[in-house]
C-alpha cells in the first residue's frame, strides 16, 4: 500500500531546505571538530532559573496556562520593555507568551498577510525569515546590505524595494548572521519610510541584551503604531532550549495573532514561562557576566581575523562575526568545507543566509577563548 | 578600567597585551593600571589555585568556631590577630551568632589539625572554646565549581 499520490502543499515544497543541515551533518561525522557554527549560548541557563523550574514542575506547573501566557511574565517583560527602552504595550492586550520568537515570527506573518503581499527582507539575514513569508502566503522580497557599510538598514536601499504590494519590512537587529547593531539614526529612518508607505515594521530582537557599544536601540522607539517588536529569553538567558518568548504589537494586530495561537500552540510551556520569569527577577547579573565574556571574545576573535586579512566590520550585537573571506579567492561554501574536512574548523558559509552573503562566513564566538585561539591557529594555517 | 582587573581575575597570567586586546584598552593604559594597583594592593598578589586532591596531596582542613572573651577597649582584634599569625591558619573571620571568630585550619593530617587546635588555639588567652568541623569535600571554592563541568549539548552547527 503507498501513501496517497496526491501532491504535497506547493508552497512548503517550493522551499529548500535549510543550507546548514549539510554542514551539519559533515561536522556530526568528524572527530575533534571546534565548532564555530553554533547558533546558541555555551552558557547553561542560568541556576536560579533552573531552579524555579525544577521547583515548579514539584508542585505542578504541569498544565496549560492562559492562551497568552502568564500575566505576571507577561507584565515583566512589557515593564522591562518600559524601562530600558522607554516603549510601552499593554500587558493585558498586545503582549503574547510563545514558543520562543520562532512562534512569534510565524504568528505575525499569518496574521499580517494576505496572499501576494510583499515582505521586504534585508539580507543576509536569520534562515527563517523567508521560508516563514512564504509559508503565510506572502513573497519575500530579498534586498542586499552593503558590507561597506556595515550592514545598515539604509532606506535608499530598502525604499527602492517598495512597491504597492509591500506590507511590511522584517529584520533582526543585532543580526544573525551579522551581529550588526542599527542605530537610532537609521531606525528612525526606516520609521519615516514606513510611514509615508504605511508598511509595518517587524524586527527580531532576540538579542536585544547582546550589545557592546551602548544599549540596544529598539524599532519601537521610532514607531511604536507599526512596531512588532519578537523577544525573547533563548540567547540573552541562554535559554535555547526552554522554547520561550514574547511578542508584542498593538492590539488589533496581537488579538489576531492570539487566534492563531490559541488554536495551535495554546500556550508556551507553563515550567519555561515559570523559568523565564525567574530569569528576569533575578539572573542580570548572569546576563553582565555573559556579555562581558562574549564582549573579549569578540574583541580577541574579530582582531585575530583582521589580522588573517579576514576583514569584518566590528560587530556590535549578537555573538556572530561575518568575516569577508574574498582575499582567499574561494566561494563560501569552498572555504567552509575546505575548513572544516582540513582543520576541523566549523563555520556556516554565507549563502545559507541569502546570496548576498557570497564571499562570507559566519563564525559563532559563543565558544570559550582557548577554543577560540585554536580556531585562529587553524584558520591561519588553512589560508596559509 | 574594572574590566582588567575582571580579566586578571579569571586568569593572573594574562599579559598586558592580552588584557588590552580583550578589552580594547590599550597596552601602555593596561600596564600603567596594573603597576599602579600593584603599588597601592589592590592587586595583593597574583595566585595560581590548585586542586592539591588532585596533584596527589593529602590536605586536611578544619573549620573551627571560636569563642572568645573581648578585651575592654579593643574587642576582638588582639586575639584575632594573634591566631591569624599562626602559619596554619588559612583564614580568620568575625562572624555573627553564638560563636565569634571562623577561622580555616589546614595541616598534613587528622592528627596535626586536631593538636594545634587543642595545644596552640585554645590555650590562646581569651580563647573560650572552640568547636572544629573537619571538611570532608569541597564542591564549590572561591566562586569555583570544583564539580565536574556540564557536558556541551548543543549540536554542532545550528542556525
Amino acid at each position: 500500500m503507498s501513501a496517497p499520490g496526491k501532491p504535497f502543499s506547493r508552497t512548503v515544497s517550493a522551499i529548500p531546505p535549510s543550507g546548514i543541515r549539510k554542514f551539519f551533518d559533515l561536522a556530526q561525522s568528524m572527530q575533534g571538530v571546534i565548532s564555530l557554527g553554533v547558533g546558541e549560548p555555551d552558557f547553561p541557563t542560568p541556576w536560579s532559573a533552573r531552579e524555579a523550574a525544577i521547583h515548579a514542575l514539584e508542585h505542578g506547573a504541569t498544565t496549560y496556562t492562559s492562551n497568552s501566557g502568564l500575566l505576571e511574565l507577561r507584565e515583566a517583560v512589557v515593564d522591562d520593555l518600559a524601562d530600558r527602552y522607554g516603549v510601552r504595550y499593554r500587558a493585558a492586550d498586545e503582549c503574547l507568551i510563545t514558543s520562543g520568537v520562532s512562534e512569534g515570527l510565524d504568528l505575525t506573518l499569518r496574521a499580517l498577510l494576505n496572499p501576494g503581499d510583499e515582505v521586504i527582507v534585508p539580507e543576509p539575514c536569520y534562515v527563517a525569515y523567508q521560508p516563514c513569508v512564504a509559508f503565510a502566503g506572502g513573497v519575500p522580497v530579498p534586498v542586499a546590505l552593503d558590507p561597506g557599510d556595515a550592514y545598515r538598514l539604509d532606506p535608499a536601499i530598502i525604499g527602492a524595494a517598495i512597491t504597492e504590494n509591500t506590507k511590511a519590512i522584517l529584520f533582526g537587529s543585532p543580526s544573525n548572521p551579522t551581529g550588526s547593531a542599527q542605530s537610532a539614526a537609521d531606525l528612525e529612518a526606516l520609521a519615516a519610510l514606513a510611514r509615508e508607505h504605511d508598511l509595518w515594521l517587524l524586527s527580531d530582537e532576540i538579542y536585544d541584551r547582546l550589545t557592546y557599544h551602548g544599549i540596544h536601540t529598539p524599532a519601537a522607539a521610532a514607531a511604536p503604531e507599526r512596531t512588532v517588536t519578537l523577544g525573547g529569553f533563548s540567547k540573552s538567558y541562554a535559554m535555547t532550549g526552554w522554547r520561550v518568548g514574547y511578542v508584542c504589537a498593538p492590539e488589533p494586530l496581537a488579538q489576531l495573532m492570539h487566534r492563531i495561537h490559541q488554536y495551535t500552540m495554546l500556550c508556551a510551556p507553563h515550567m519555561s514561562q515559570i523559568a523565564a520569569l525567574e530569569a528576569m527577577r533575578t539572573a542580570q547579573d548572569d546576563v553582565d557576566e555573559m556579555v562581558a565574556d562574549y564582549d573579549r571574545r569578540r574583541r580577541l576573535f574579530s582582531k585575530g581575523l583582521e589580522e588573517l586579512g579576514l576583514t569584518c566590520p566590528v560587530p556590535g550585537g549578537a555573538f556572530y562575526v561575518f568575516p569577508s573571506i574574498a582575499s582567499t579567492g574561494m566561494s563560501s561554501e569552498q572555504f567552509a568545507e575546505g575548513l572544516l574536512t582540513q582543520e576541523k574548523v566549523a563555520v556556516v558559509p554565507g549563502t545559507v543566509f541569502g546570496p548576498s552573503g557570497e564571499g562570507h562566513v559566519r563564525c559563532s564566538y559563543a565558544t570559550a577563548l582557548p577554543q577560540l585561539e585554536q580556531a585562529l591557529e587553524r584558520i591561519a594555517r588553512f589560508i596559509a | 578600567m574594572r574590566e582588567i582587573l575582571t580579566v586578571l581575575e579569571s586568569d593572573a597570567h594574562a599579559s598586558a597585551e592580552r588584557i588590552a586586546t580583550l578589552t580594547g584598552i590599550d597596552e601602555a593604559t593596561v600596564r600603567e593600571h596594573i603597576a599602579a594597583w600593584e603599588a597601592s594592593g589592590v592587586i595583593r598578589r597574583y595566585k595560581a589555585v590548585i586542586d592539591w586532591d588532585r596533584y596527589g596531596d593529602q590536605r586536611v582542613t578544619a573549620f573551627v568556631d571560636v569563642t572568645v572573651a573581648p578585651e575592654r577597649g579593643r574587642g576582638f582584634d588582639d586575639v584575632a590577630e594573634r591566631i591569624a599569625r599562626f602559619r596554619e591558619i588559612r583564614a580568620v573571620h568575625l562572624v555573627s551568632g553564638a560563636q565569634d571568630l571562623r577561622v580555616e585550619v589546614e595541616g598534613a593530617s587528622m592528627k596535626e589539625v586536631a593538636d594545634f587546635v587543642a595545644q596552640k588555639l585554645s590555650g590562646i588567652d581569651r580563647v573560650t572554646a572552640t568547636s572544629t568541623h573537619f571538611l570532608l569535600r569541597r564542591y564549590k571554592d572561591d566562586g569555583q565549581l570544583l564539580t565536574d563541568p556540564e557536558p556541551d549539548q548543543r549540536l554542532s552547527v545550528t542556525p
